[in-house]
């Protein structure tokens, strides 16, 4: 029996990088401490040859994922009904569910389907709400996530993040001190993963449009330096800018028309503001420390970015009608890589606590009442990129000798780490909500 | 024993994994990224200083063969440190002496911090190196400084034996 589980496993182990290479797995290693208790059924299926994607399972591993609820194992169920008239509550109510997801999928002939999904409240013996949706054979993952980002608002009262997609970058070694950099897209659970862009030289600081439709990033390809945007429906990307020095941070406007970034052609890092319809550039820092890191106010009217100019690298912000600059990080002594929630209220960052051998962390500080929460007992924390409902702050870190990538909820509470299946994975870039 | 067996059997497995998770990369990717990939930029997917290991050690000018070519940072410091001087000096002599040859200097951070503050490191490391060229009589154009920030440890741990080796300025001979 052993042996055989071996065998499986071993199996598996083969198989995976054939199906996508570099793929995360997801670990909850924390959850909010009464999560909601919650079963969804398998869903039943009429008039299908057997489906590519089990929707029921992709529910809950991402509803199981938000740390907010406790999804039951399907061997414990009673029953597997998959319309309302199959549900005995007293059965769930008994094995402690509060809440109920039943499905159905029929086929409409070829690649057609429609699933139909139910909510039920086990307590009150109710149906909360339901669905139908339209889909196909090809995009079960995305009706999946539809669902769980539905079921995860309705009990939540928090729009669900569970549709959209994170970019990484993993890094493989080739021997010799050779790496194979790639840019990869996966959806939020790290499934679906494929390479957009593949190097033998660096790529970092990818960064989404506000409309999810492109990403800017820097890329060493031609053994400079150079900051390229990419347009993921197409593949078509191009060369926005390449001066001597630096050229980094590239980060978007809310508007989608410009980015901001950082240069050293004037002779030290400094942000500027790049118009990419016009091709016209403002300089908008003016020091000679390191100013970079630019991150935008979701108004567009400040732009946030990491300066030394106190001595240690700390947070400021500059307001771009006056160009007033105002420091906005003052506990510890590295501050850096800022990142706002949608709100603008809450600054993700990478921190390090004053005193000798700190660690960095990734911290979160609340700019109305200033107070600052460390989220992170690793050390070498660093890329802070927030969810679009402002629920998870996605980081990478090391682990043993490996670059994972790993998230903490706002408060703390909830935690889980998605680590790959070989190589390091880094720089990770949360999408905003996708149409 | 049985236990060590099983790890190694995985190991095994992995590794082959992850072989065959690069090889179906390469497939996957060379159509993939082509058709939209390589749009009017110049370096292309991959090669570019892909096999930079050659400009630097064994294509040294007879002149400078023999110097020292990585030159290291003191933690969090951008200063060039003293047992870099007499080195640094000679190479120098040499670009003086030679104004048609030229050098690229390579300045890099240890893995700690955030990845593009480290990349502003690093060029201030190489800006250190190449002011001292300069104040020796190096021509403006015979210097060009390229950070890569933490991107290229020279080692790879997490410890300070690494992190000293990585935080450095590279010097190499382009031509």
């Amino acid at each position: 029996m052993k042996d055989k589980l071996l065998a499986c496993c071993l199996l598996l182990m083969l198989a995976l990088p054939f199906a996508a290479r570099a793929e995360l797995v997801v670990e909850v290693t924390q959850g909010v401490d009464a999560p909601t208790p919650l079963a969804v059924v398998p869903f039943g299926s009429s008039g299908t040859a057997a489906l590519p994607e089990d929707i029921a399972a992709i529910v809950s591993t991402d509803l199981e994922r938000s740390g907010f609820f406790a999804t039951m194992k399907r061997a414990d169920m009673l029953s597997f009904p998959s319309q309302q008239n199959q549900v005995y509550f007293r059965d769930w109510r008994v094995s402690g569910q509060n809440y109920l997801l039943i499905g159905r999928i029929s086929s409409t002939g070829g690649q057609q389907l429609d699933v139909v999904y139910e909510l039920y409240d086990v307590l009150k013996e109710q149906r909360v709400f339901g669905e139908q949706i339209s889909g196909t054979t090809g995009n079960m993952r995305d009706i999946a996530h539809y669902i769980a980002d539905q079921v995860f608002e309705k009990l939540t009262g928090v729009r669900g993040a569970f549709s959209t997609r994170i970019a990484y970058v993993t890094a493989q070694s080739r021997g010799n001190g050779q790496h194979l950099y790639q840019l990869q897209l996966a959806d939020s659970d790290g499934a679906r993963a494929r390479t957009i862009l593949e190097s033998r030289e660096p790529i970092l600081s990818p960064a989404w449009s506000r409309d999810g439709s492109k990403l800017a990033y820097v890329s060493f390809e031609s053994s400079r330096p150079g900051i390229y945007v990419q347009h993921l429906a197409s593949g078509q990307r191009e060369k926005v800018q390449s001066f001597p020095g630096l050229n980094g941070a590239p980060a978007w406007a809310p508007d989608g028309q410009r980015l901001a970034l950082t240069l050293s052609k004037d002779g030290n890092p400094e942000v500027y503001v790049l118009d990419l319809a016009q091709r016209q550039l403002t300089r908008i820092t003016h020091h000679y420390g390191i100013d970079t890191e630019p991150t935008w106010a979701p108004d567009g009217r400040s732009i946030l970015f990491t300066s030394d100019r106190g001595g240690q690298p700390q947070i400021y912000r500059v307001y771009l009608a006056d160009r007033r600059i105002e420091r906005v990080t003052f506990e510890g002594n590295y501050n850096s890589s800022g990142k706002l929630t949608q709100d603008g209220r809450f600054l993700a960052m990478v921190h390090r606590s004053a005193g000798a051998g700190a660690a960095f962390n990734i911290a979160v500080q609340d700019l109305k009442t200033g107070r600052l929460d460390i989220l992170t007992q690793t050390s070498l924390d660093e890329s802070p990129t927030i969810a679009p409902n402002g629920s998870i702050v996605l980081y990478a870190t090391q682990e043993g000798n490996r670059g994972v990538l790993a998230a903490s909820s706002l408060d703390g509470r909830v935690r889980f780490r998605m680590p790959a299946s070989s190589g390091d994975v880094r720089e990770p870039a949360w999408s905003p909500y996708l149409q | 024993m049985r236990a060590l067996k099983v790890t190694k059997v995985a190991a095994l497995a992995l590794t082959f994994a992850w072989i065959a998770g690069c090889s179906s990369t390469s497939t996957q990717t060379d159509s993939a990224d082509m058709t939209g990939g390589m749009g009017g930029t110049d370096g292309a997917m991959s090669s570019g200083m892909g096999d930079s290991g050659s400009l630097s050690g064994s294509s040294l000018p007879g002149a400078v063969a023999n110097l020292q070519t990585v030159f290291y940072f003191d933690f969090d410091q951008s200063t060039v440190r003293a047992d870099s001087f007499a080195d640094l000096e000679a190479h120098a002599r040499y670009l003086a002496a030679n104004p048609q040859a030229q050098v690229r200097l390579e300045g890099h951070a240890d893995e700690r911090g955030t990845r593009e503050y480290n990349m502003a490191l690093g060029e201030r490391r190489g800006n250190a190196v190449s002011r001292f060229l300069m104040v020796n009589g190096v021509g403006n154009g015979q210097v060009e400084v390229v950070s890569y920030g933490e991107e290229k440890p020279a080692m790879m741990g997490h410890d300070n034996g690494s992190w000293s080796q990585n935080r450095r300025v590279e010097l190499k001979y382009v031509n």
